[in-house]
């Protein structure tokens, strides 16, 4: 599309001036739009006009007392313990991949190995059933003998959620250890070199130097494994954990037999919370990206930037 | 030996190999204390090896290495040898600086913050007192106004004097420097070795590896010719620039002379003015 037109030519003594051009046209751009905006138009009109999506009763759904309960318990603290699980114990198994220490490298390989090949509804399932079975009660003694300092009852303490919880934190920590382990590799050898050469020791070169690095890497993707979470908390009625979102919107759906309007409460319960979600991830990745690229004006752009992201990494979830 | 020569630095019979493919074979090298020594030689000659050994970032398999009076990396005790703990072999490195040819400073920290790390980190000097010195270096090699920058933001040069403020915080007996000037752009290097200059008349201990032969000349009490892992001549600087004894620092010197008048003559044509 070669519609650019310099508006005048420049007199042959004059040098030439300001570059005054039209742009390029993208008619197909305006015939899209328009054609969005029909459709758009035509969505609007049917959720007002056609009364099954009831949009009152949505509304009720969604501050519904076990419904809201489900949404805190069991979507937004299960996915928050969960992933401070999954990222402090994949971080140390990164680090333990990248040491020195054979048996340190092998356990922290096996440990991937087997969580990354257990679904993680079958995981919940065995933890929630399987553990009770096995090990009712839990002895802290010296092993291999009669001697115990103190005995757990599992059965008393095994709540729901503290078990899914723990399942998905020990499955989450196999894919952040990946990520983690990426970002450590990504860090330059000459830091690990500089922080040695003013005396630090190798924990507190991780700890001050390599990591706050390694973060401006692992952030984005474990934004993504964040809200990948929160999706997979639907999957605790495996437990079984009953508090749980969709669980209670489903619950509300058998016993109205208003089906779509209970579940759309809980598909705008998840959108809200993914969308504050992606807002802590820019602002995490702004702070960790300190130092690295100007730091003027570049929000729209990360913005963008996140978007396309998101969208290129989305589809693997 | 009197306080003045005291040897800083003691390289015996010093080897090291990687994989098998030996590296240094075998340097004898003193520095006193005080003194100024440039290490030259062609590249793969073993002088980062042999100046990473020294801060033990490579561990050195044959030979022995004082600084100070101290055994780096071991310890003699009935008659056997015993490596030292990551933890003794940090505190030995404390007397150290160095610096490198890629800076290599903290990126995730201002020009300041990186000078304070190691002394608030590792010396346990209280946040103020270190800011306060930290200031005073960034003045010493002309940064205090860049105090806030990050490395991102500063020119090659700039940050090559914020490493050297960096390593100069720890307050080393011993500064080793390996090509300090070779990844800046040649408008760059003079204020790099100016504040070298200046640390080596202060009477700072420096092991310099450098291709800068003027620097040598000018600044070095003595030079330190290195070829395939050995030392094959040292001496005054005017006596082993001028008057070469061997064939290799010969052949060496020539070209890398010819080199440097080149790149002179042509930063001289860029900056004539145009007529
Ligand atoms: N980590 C390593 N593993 C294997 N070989 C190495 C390693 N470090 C250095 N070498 C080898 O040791 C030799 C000496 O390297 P060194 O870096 O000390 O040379 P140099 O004199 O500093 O050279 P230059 O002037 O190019 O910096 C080279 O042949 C190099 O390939
Ligand atoms: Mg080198």
């Amino acid at each position: 599309m070669a519609e650019q037109t310099v508006s005048e030519k420049p007199a042959a003594t004059e040098r030439p001036g300001k570059v005054e051009a039209r742009p390029v046209r993208h008619p197909w751009q305006w015939v899209g739009v328009v054609v969005i905006a029909i459709l758009a138009a035509m969505m609007i009109n049917s959720f007002v006009t056609n009364s099954k999506w009831d949009w009152h009763f949505v509304w009720r759904v969604m501050e519904y007392r076990p419904v809201l309960e489900g949404l805190v318990k069991g979507t937004i603290i299960c996915t928050l313990g969960a992933m401070v699980v999954g990222i402090v114990l994949g971080i140390t198994l990164a680090v333990m991949r990248l040491s020195t220490n054979p048996v340190l490298r092998g356990v922290a390989f096996v440990f991937t190995w087997f969580f990354r090949a257990v679904p993680r509804y079958v995981l919940l399932v065995v933890l929630g059933v399987g553990v009770l079975y096995l090990y009712p009660k839990l002895d802290f003694g010296l092993p291999f003998t009669d001697v115990h300092f103190y005995t757990l009852d599992v059965k008393s303490v095994s709540s729901g959620i503290l078990v899914g919880i723990i399942g998905l934190g020990l499955s989450e920590a196999a894919y952040m250890a990946e990520i983690a382990r990426a970002g450590l590799l990504s860090v330059d050898t000459g830091q690990h070199e500089a922080a040695s050469a003013i005396g630090m020791s190798r924990g507190k070169a991780m700890r001050r130097i390599i990591l706050p690095q390694a973060m401006r890497v692992i952030v984005p993707p474990t934004g993504n494994e964040t809200i990948a979470m929160v999706k997979d908390t639907s999957l605790l009625s495996a437990v079984p954990v009953t508090t749980e979102l969709f669980f209670q919107a489903n619950a509300v759906a058998n016993s109205t037999y208003l089906v779509m309007p209970a579940l759309v409460a809980a598909v705008i319960w998840y959108l809200i919370v993914c969308s504050i979600l992606m807002v802590g991830q820019t602002m995490l990745e702004r702070y960790f990206g300190r130092g690295f690229g100007g730091q003027t004006g570049g929000n729209k752009q990360s913005w963008r930037g996140r978007m396309l992201s998101l969208r290129a990494g989305g589809g693997g979830m | 030996m009197n306080a003045e020569t005291r040897p800083l630095v003691e390289a015996v019979n010093l080897h090291k190999h990687f994989h098998g493919v030996d590296v240094l074979k075998g340097i004898d090298m003193t520095v006193a204390e005080g003194e100024v020594v440039c290490l030259l030689g062609p590249s793969g000659s073993g002088k980062t090896t042999f100046l990473r050994c020294i801060n033990q970032l490579e561990i050195f398999d044959g030979g022995r290495l004082y600084v100070d009076g101290d055994l780096l990396g071991l310890r003699e005790s009935g008659g056997s040898l015993h490596r030292l703990s990551e933890k003794h072999i940090a505190q030995q490195r404390r007397q150290i600086g160095m610096v490198f040819q890629r800076f290599n400073l903290f990126p995730h920290k201002t020009a300041l913050d990186n000078v304070i790390e190691g002394p608030v980190q590792v010396g346990g000097v209280s946040k103020k007192q270190a800011r306060i010195e930290a200031g005073e270096l960034l003045e010493r090699v002309g940064l205090s106004e860049r105090a806030d920058h990050y490395p991102a933001q500063l020119s090659g040069g700039q940050q090559q004097r914020v490493a050297i403020a960096r390593a100069l915080a720890m307050k080393p007996k011993l500064m080793l420097f390996d090509e300090p000037t070779s990844a800046l752009d040649p408008e760059l290097v003079g204020e790099v070795l100016a504040v070298m200059r200046e640390l080596a008349d202060d009477g700072m201990t420096m092991v310099v590896v450098t291709h800068e032969i003027a620097f040598a000349r000018e600044v070095a009490d003595r030079v330190v010719f290195m070829d395939g892992g050995v030392v094959v001549e040292e001496g005054k600087p005017a006596d082993v620039i001028r008057n070469p004894q061997h064939e290799r620092t010969k052949t060496f010197l020539s070209r890398i002379i010819a080199e440097q008048e080149q790149h002179a003559a042509a930063a001289a044509e860029l900056v004539k003015p145009p007529e």
